[in-house]
């Protein structure tokens, strides 16, 4: 019964948004834009589930005085301040929704903190290539020219060795060969997805319901 | 030499910057700090960024609309829906939470699978009949995308064995992911390379050069 019920919701819940894609009468679409609203209120809801989970799990850190402990505060302090302002907003009433101070932790701090960070994967990434990429077979060699020329089609200098070629070739890989592959990937992913969905409003996928039998 | 002419901001945004490109130099507690400070940050950024965009306008504003005359009782389901995801906290009422997540699992898989289907698999699809005997250098080009997209999904085929003609024709699916991975490779770091420039453009233009006064 415990597990009988949420595979039953789940079989009919899971084939509205396909009737409704079916019959598109103005009462159908109607209670599936609803419910469009309505599952976006839950995921909103599911979002402290991570954070009770993170906050439980750095005060546990913080209390037996982990290695790194000092980094727990830093991280519960970064979170309750962010959080604070964000949802302060709403309280006062602000006019974006956002409050001033909000707006200007994300530009001075959280922005350029994620753009730093990113820009520091291209020393790394830069280094793994140069172990990685060694044209050792075709496929490896393939990958490798078409990795430089990307590159240098990106950049003047590409061009100035090449007498203006550069560009031109590496707007041809990505808008054929890669377009290509691009699109291949993406018919065979979403073929997938579409299987997987089919599982689960079917009721032979069940792993989103835990492992407990009852 | 005006540094108090900086703002804060400006200085908190360099110095922050500083403590993630110190890690390129070696691990370190600088590095740990703002590592540990963005991770919190951003969750608390995520949890205003739901609470302003999504419960905002889609619950708390219109429940409250509630006390003066507009009906939207309906939203109190959405909202129960989301606490009793909770209930997995309470061993005894912990299958309850089942239900929550067979709603949420269901409408998102039944609206996953129509838009991967109506809008993935059916217009790349469309989009690879491309015309091929229309003569000159483009129907040349479309028809390496066709053989590209045709190739590809052969690769992803695992229900025959890739031995004979399906071994060749995946072989040159392999050759189109190959350009493809080697073409998102080369993107990927001129776009960081583009990032880490735009710090260092910070820390000159913004930062050492009005602490100069120049």
């Amino acid at each position: 019964m415990r597990r009988t019920i949420p595979l039953v919701l789940t079989f009919v819940v899971g084939m509205y948004p396909i009737f409704a894609f079916f019959v598109p009468h103005a009462s159908i679409s109607g209670v599936n834009q609803w419910l469009d609203r309505a599952l976006m209120i839950v995921a909103a809801f599911a979002l402290p589930l991570g954070v009770v989970n993170l906050v439980g799990m750095n005060l546990t850190k913080i209390k037996q005085k982990r290695e790194g402990w000092p980094y727990a505060i830093v991280l519960l302090a970064g979170l309750v301040v962010m959080a604070y302002f964000g949802v302060i907003g709403v309280i006062t009433r602000q006019h974006t929704g956002f409050h001033p101070t909000f707006q200007m932790l994300f530009d001075n701090m959280v922005s350029p903190l994620q753009a730093t960070m990113f820009s520091l994967l291209a020393f790394y990434v830069a280094s793994a290539a140069y172990r990685a990429f060694r044209a050792r077979n075709v496929e490896a060699t393939i990958l490798l020219v078409a990795a430089i020329i990307v590159m240098l089609g990106r950049i003047p200098f590409g061009d100035m060795l090449t007498g203006g070629r550069m560009t031109p070739l590496s707007e041809w890989i990505m808008n054929r060969p890669n377009a290509a592959a691009q699109r291949g990937i993406i018919i065979g992913a979403a073929l997938g997805a579409a299987s997987m969905s089919i599982r689960v409003i079917l009721g032979i996928e069940r792993t989103y319901l835990g492992k407990s039998r009852d | 030499m005006q540094p108090l002419g900086l703002s804060i901001g400006v200085w908190v945004n360099a110095l922050l910057t500083l403590c993630i490109l110190s890690f390129l130099y070696k691990d370190n507690p600088f590095f740990r700090f703002a590592e540990s400070l963005f991770a919190g940050m951003s969750l608390g950024y995520y949890i205003g960024i739901v609470t302003v965009q999504t419960l905002q306008p889609n619950l708390i504003r219109p429940l409250g609309e509630t006390f003066f005359g507009n009906h939207n009782y309906l939203l109190l389901i959405p909202m129960a829906l989301g606490i009793m995801l909770y209930f997995r906290y309470i061993p005894r009422i912990s299958w309850l939470s089942r239900i929550a997540l067979a709603v949420y699992i269901g409408y998102y898989v039944g609206v996953l699978m129509m838009q991967k289907i109506h809008g993935q698999v059916i217009p790349q699809t469309r989009d690879t009949i491309m015309p091929v005997t229309t003569g000159g250098i483009d129907a040349l080009w479309n028809l390496v995308v066709i053989i590209g997209v045709f190739s590809v999904l052969v690769y992803f085929y695992f229900s025959v064995e890739h031995k004979g003609v399906v071994g060749k024709v995946s072989r040159v699916g392999i050759w189109f992911l190959m350009i493809s991975f080697g073409a998102s490779f080369g993107y990927t770091i001129m776009a960081r390379i583009s990032l880490l420039m735009g710090r260092f453009s910070f820390l000159v233009n913004n930062w050492i050069r009005p602490m100069f006064g120049s």
